[in-house]
């Protein structure tokens, strides 16, 4: 049973449709979720398994706020480790990513350690002229680094620090695995990375993302262009436990544009002269060949799998701080991809990311919900569209996903 | 320096000096009047550009594209009021080396006429409260083409220093 917050929370009575603002600002809260979300029962996204292709590669990254090693060993697995020497605490990798012939060695001490995170070494442990090293008593295998469990699903390193998380397919599930999969369906290849510091809770960029409801109206370049309108055919597909989503959009309007008009025009963002000079970015294939042009899926707590026409992206989550998150993007694209899809993919890139022209939105909204809570910790946000349930519904005028987001965070909290 | 290398440097300053006085005056609609019209325009991080991979956080391959941008920021997308300043400097043009684009526009006769120029940029943000952040700090590695209606941006790679973006890129750098 977890133990209690020393200032409690009463949870409404509402459920999963209420939210006290006080779980994006109160440090003990966010406290509480390092320890039972992010080194909780979870599988967190570590890498791409391509961004390892030699034995010795290796790449730092976070569980939570906690700093990660994955390495590909001598035997061609991948592993993953805390980047926290067992000597002093020292952060072994300081680089972000490199390749390595002869383990890991830390800077302060020069302590080794296999890509297994195994020590195999320790300076000067017989002391020097017969003074001095360590007892008698020290054993290099007591000593290695910790680490996580790892597993891979379509090419994604997923990691967990808790014997408790069941396996990884069983913890993504068969619907969502398989959403993940239509996507994932080649050799990735990277495209570039980029990141953005937000100043918000972190949970507020996750409930942004599962929220299918504000993205014709918040991001207006594509109710504009209608590109995507909650009038074009799509819905929404939730794990049972609410923890993963994955929201999509059929290609063609599926409706009556008039009518869809109509609903929109009250809504400050329909230009109806509004036109591009040079659509060529917008230029799209089916590549998946199912008609699903808008695919945006989750995996609790913080891993996002993107799918915008043919720009194809991995997002990771990032807290680092009650009311700061960094938000990581690696575009792919796959090792067939020809000069004309590449170009594609890098055009479609314009649609995300920090300029993104329907994304860069999502960057600030949080910042200000975040900016409106003091003086209203104690208030709720209201989350009732489609409901107060978290099923999977047929259409994505709802709020079920960002309901079943809570649905699993709260259990782990103990709220 | 000879006096022709003189006034092309001269040229080529105040082309720099006017294409920041233009982004930090919130005259975007002049933006696009600084490239060609088959430019290629990107802006991307260091560890990107040189891990060789051809991602842009905004990425452009024609003037018309540039003035979908300004369009999209004026009409369609949202985010608060803020305004920049660019310190451009160190501007440096690579001895008798054309940069990797087709040059656009006439040629006068006088040197080459696509010349590849870099430059350090640094760009503070100020947000409507009076928030300022030091946004971007980086360099320019610029194809400028001599044109009829003088040198004009080819090819324009803004090359972050940081893989950071502070909570977004609205105006472009």
């Amino acid at each position: 049973m977890p133990q209690a917050l020393q200032s409690p929370l009463k949870w409404p009575k509402e459920g999963n449709a209420r939210v006290p603002y006080r779980v994006f600002a109160d440090p003990e809260i966010y406290r509480t979720e390092r320890d039972r979300v992010f080194l909780g029962p979870t599988w967190q996204y570590l890498s791409l398994a391509d961004e390892l292709p030699q034995p010795g590669d290796y790449k730092t990254t976070f569980l939570g706020e906690t700093p990660v090693i994955v390495t590909r060993g001598e035997d061609g697995q991948i592993r993953a480790m805390v980047n926290r020497c067992a000597h002093r605490g020292n952060l072994v990798c300081l680089k972000q990513r490199g390749h390595t012939e002869d383990g890991l060695t830390c800077v302060y001490h020069a302590w080794r350690y296999d890509l297994a995170g195994n020590l195999t070494s320790v300076a000067f442990r017989r002391g020097v002229g017969g003074k001095g090293g360590m007892p008698d008593s020290f054993r290099l295998e007591d000593h290695g680094l910790k680490t996580l469990r790892t597993d891979t699903f379509a090419g994604l390193v997923f990691g967990t620090l808790s014997p408790d998380a069941p396996p990884l397919s069983d913890y993504i599930g068969n619907d969502i695995g398989g959403r993940i999969g239509r996507v994932m369906r080649g050799k990735p290849k990277i495209l570039g990375t980029t990141s953005q510091i937000l100043h918000n809770n972190w949970k507020l960029y996750v409930e942004n993302v599962k929220d299918t409801y504000h993205a014709s109206l918040l991001h207006t370049f594509f109710t504009t262009f209608r590109i995507s309108r909650l009038t074009t055919a799509g819905g929404v597909a939730i794990a049972e436990s609410g923890a993963h989503h994955a929201s999509y959009t059929y290609g063609e309007q599926r409706g009556d544009n008039a009518t869809s008009d109509q609903l929109y025009s009250e809504i400050h963002s329909l230009h109806e002269d509004y036109g591009l000079k040079d659509p060529r970015f917008l230029d799209s294939v089916d590549e998946i060949g199912d008609g699903i042009t808008l695919q945006i899926l989750s995996v609790f707590p913080n891993f996002v799998l993107q799918q915008i026409h043919n720009s194809i992206a991995v997002r990771l989550v990032l807290p680092k701080g009650p009311d700061e998150t960094e938000l990581q993007w690696t575009y792919i694209g796959f090792e067939d991809d020809d000069a004309v899809m590449t170009e594609r993919r890098l055009q479609q890139a314009n649609l995300v990311g920090p300029a993104g022209y329907v994304s860069m939105e999502d960057g600030a909204v949080g910042g200000f919900i975040q900016r409106a809570i003091p003086g209203a910790e104690e208030e709720c946000s209201v989350i009732e569209m489609g409901g107060r349930e978290h099923a999977p519904q047929p259409t994505r005028a709802t709020e079920a996903s960002v309901r079943g987001f809570w649905n699993a965070w709260r259990p782990l909290m103990g709220l | 320096m000879d006096l022709a290398e003189i006034a092309r440097r001269l040229e080529l300053e105040t082309l720099y000096t006017d294409y920041a006085a233009c982004l930090d005056s919130d005259a975007l609609e002049s933006w696009p009047e600084f490239f060609t019209e088959d430019c290629r325009y990107r802006v991307t991080s260091a560890e990107n550009y040189e891990a060789g991979l051809p991602l842009g956080l905004i990425y452009a391959t024609s003037q018309n594209m540039l003035r979908d941008r300004v369009s999209a920021l004026r009409d369609a997308n949202i985010y608060e009021p803020q305004r920049y300043r660019h310190l451009i400097s160190g501007i440096r043009i690579a001895p008798d080396r054309t940069a990797g684009v087709s040059p656009a526009g006439g040629q006068d006769g006088s040197g080459p006429d696509l010349l590849e120029v870099t430059a350090n940029f640094l760009v503070v943000r100020t947000m409507q409260d009076g928030a300022m952040c030091l946004f971007a700090a980086g360099r320019y590695v610029d194809g400028v083409a001599r044109t009829g209606a003088g040198w004009k941006f080819a090819k324009k790679d803004v090359v972050l220093d940081s893989r950071q973006i502070d909570t977004l890129l609205a105006i472009p750098l």
